[in-house]
């Protein structure tokens, strides 16, 4: 589901967060137009704009846990876990979390990869967020929900800052359902 | 032994009221009182040198703009402190690894980390805070937010997919480099560097290396926790450094 169609509607911010991202055509490898969120990051108003949406839509839903994906989920997540007091967790590329950890493999265009999480992170029936920048095919996401899910969590919905069109309407990845603020934006907008 | 020292010199220079200002009034040599004044002054500092607590919040180093008193304990820095959990033999045998993530999992704790630097950093004309991959992206995004300065994540190399100027820096074995795009920062800026944990200081340097060339003053590096053993500082030349907890584990 993405913001437009949940109230925000005619929202400028939403606006100023489409108009801050980058697009890197070709990166990185052909065909692919690269959302580069670095340049929303330059944009303290539009980077503000982002956790404040975020903020009001999950700071009454009783959520706990925030999860962020490795590198860019670990950009969004935490100031969104601040701000409703959730504990922000970590989901890393394998071998980077000390502890005892559990494991989920997903699938990408060419081969597969993991991703992380301590086991001693999360509590039993805790209500969990996913944040990431960005979802395409939704694998990394699906991971994380089974990690979070694994653990014991209740994964309550996965949120990204940016999502191919095909997540319109009530569109759920593993059931799970998903919020995004913006569409990916197109190679004529401004860039530095 | 040099506090028993100092302790013994006191008690020498007490025979001769060496504390008191020397008055013409005085039966007690001029020259033997002064002799003890210099010495009470000088055990007294040796004293103060050798026992600082180290274990509490440091003061930067000198820093126009960032000037600090000594040694202050910020009654929020032992719950900061001990939120941080020590995992030994991680990555590889006899490193003792400082683990931020149950830090992370301490609402309050996380909070009152953000709430210092944000403290120090506000109001002082600092528009970029850059942050280390991957750890400083948990650290520094929240006080850019705060101070109203813009977030630089500094990357691995070729995972921005922009234009980009690297910098490269040793390792134990071999080389690493790390990346910024161009343009995200305009000469002339005020800059804080991010990152969770400062070791040898060789990723630091590097980031400051990088800002530098252009044209970007670094106002200050800031870390949760130093290793003060691996002597990190000593890389960082002139930049200060502001760190809240420091561990002995290495």
């Amino acid at each position: 589901m993405f913001a437009v169609e949940n109230g925000l509607q005619g929202d400028p911010r939403l606006q100023a967060i489409s108009d801050a991202i980058r697009v890197i055509p070709h990166f990185p490898k052909t065909g692919i137009m690269f959302q580069d969120i670095t340049t929303l990051l330059l944009d303290p108003v539009a980077f503000k704009h982002v956790v404040d949406i975020f903020v009001d839509r999950y700071k009454h839903m009783n959520i706990s846990l925030v999860a962020g994906v490795e590198a860019r989920g670990f950009i969004f997540g935490p100031p969104i876990a601040l701000a409703i007091g959730a504990k922000f967790v970590p989901l890393r590329k394998p071998g980077k979390l000390p502890g005892r950890v559990i494991s989920e493999e997903y699938e990408l265009e060419y081969g597969n990869d993991r991703l992380e999480m301590s086991v001693e992170a999360v509590k039993s029936h805790e209500r969990a967020l996913v944040i990431d920048d960005l979802v395409a095919t939704g694998g990394t996401l699906s991971a994380s929900i089974n990690l979070l899910e694994r653990a014991g969590a209740e994964v309550v919905e996965c949120a990204c800052v940016v999502g191919l069109p095909k997540f319109k309407g009530h569109c759920k990845l593993k059931g799970k359902p998903l919020y995004v603020l913006v569409e990916p934006s197109q190679l004529d907008e401004v860039t530095f | 032994m040099l506090f028993l020292l100092y302790i013994l010199l006191l008690s020498l220079c007490h025979r001769a009221p060496a504390i008191r200002l020397p008055s013409n009034n005085s039966k007690t040599p001029f020259l033997l009182r002064s002799v003890c004044v210099s010495l009470h002054l000088i055990s007294y500092h040796l004293a103060l040198l050798f026992f600082r607590r180290v274990n509490s919040s440091k003061a930067s180093r000198d820093s126009e703009t960032m000037a600090t008193k000594e040694d202050v304990q910020d009654p929020r820095i032992p719950k900061i402190a001990s939120s941080i959990r020590v995992i030994p033999d991680f990555p590889k045998p006899g490193i003792m690894f400082q683990d931020i993530t149950t830090l992370l999992l301490d609402t309050e704790a996380f909070k009152d980390t953000i709430d210092i630097f944000v403290e120090r950093y506000k109001g002082k004309g600092i528009s970029v805070v850059a942050g280390v991959e991957a750890r400083g992206f948990i650290f520094g995004p929240p006080i850019a937010l705060a101070i109203g300065a813009k977030f630089v994540p500094l990357r691995k190399p070729k995972k921005l997919p922009g234009k980009v100027i690297s910098e490269e820096y040793s390792l134990e074995y071999g080389t690493d480099k790390i990346e910024m795009h161009v343009g995200a920062v305009e000469p002339g800026e005020r800059a804080i560097i991010i990152d969770d944990l400062i070791a040898t200081g060789g990723t630091l340097a590097a980031a400051i290396r990088l800002l530098e060339r252009v044209g970007v003053t670094i106002a200050e590096c800031a870390c949760v926790i130093e290793l003060p053993v691996l002597k990190g500082r000593e890389k960082l030349g002139e930049t200060p450094l502001f760190i809240l907890v420091t561990s002995d584990a290495a």
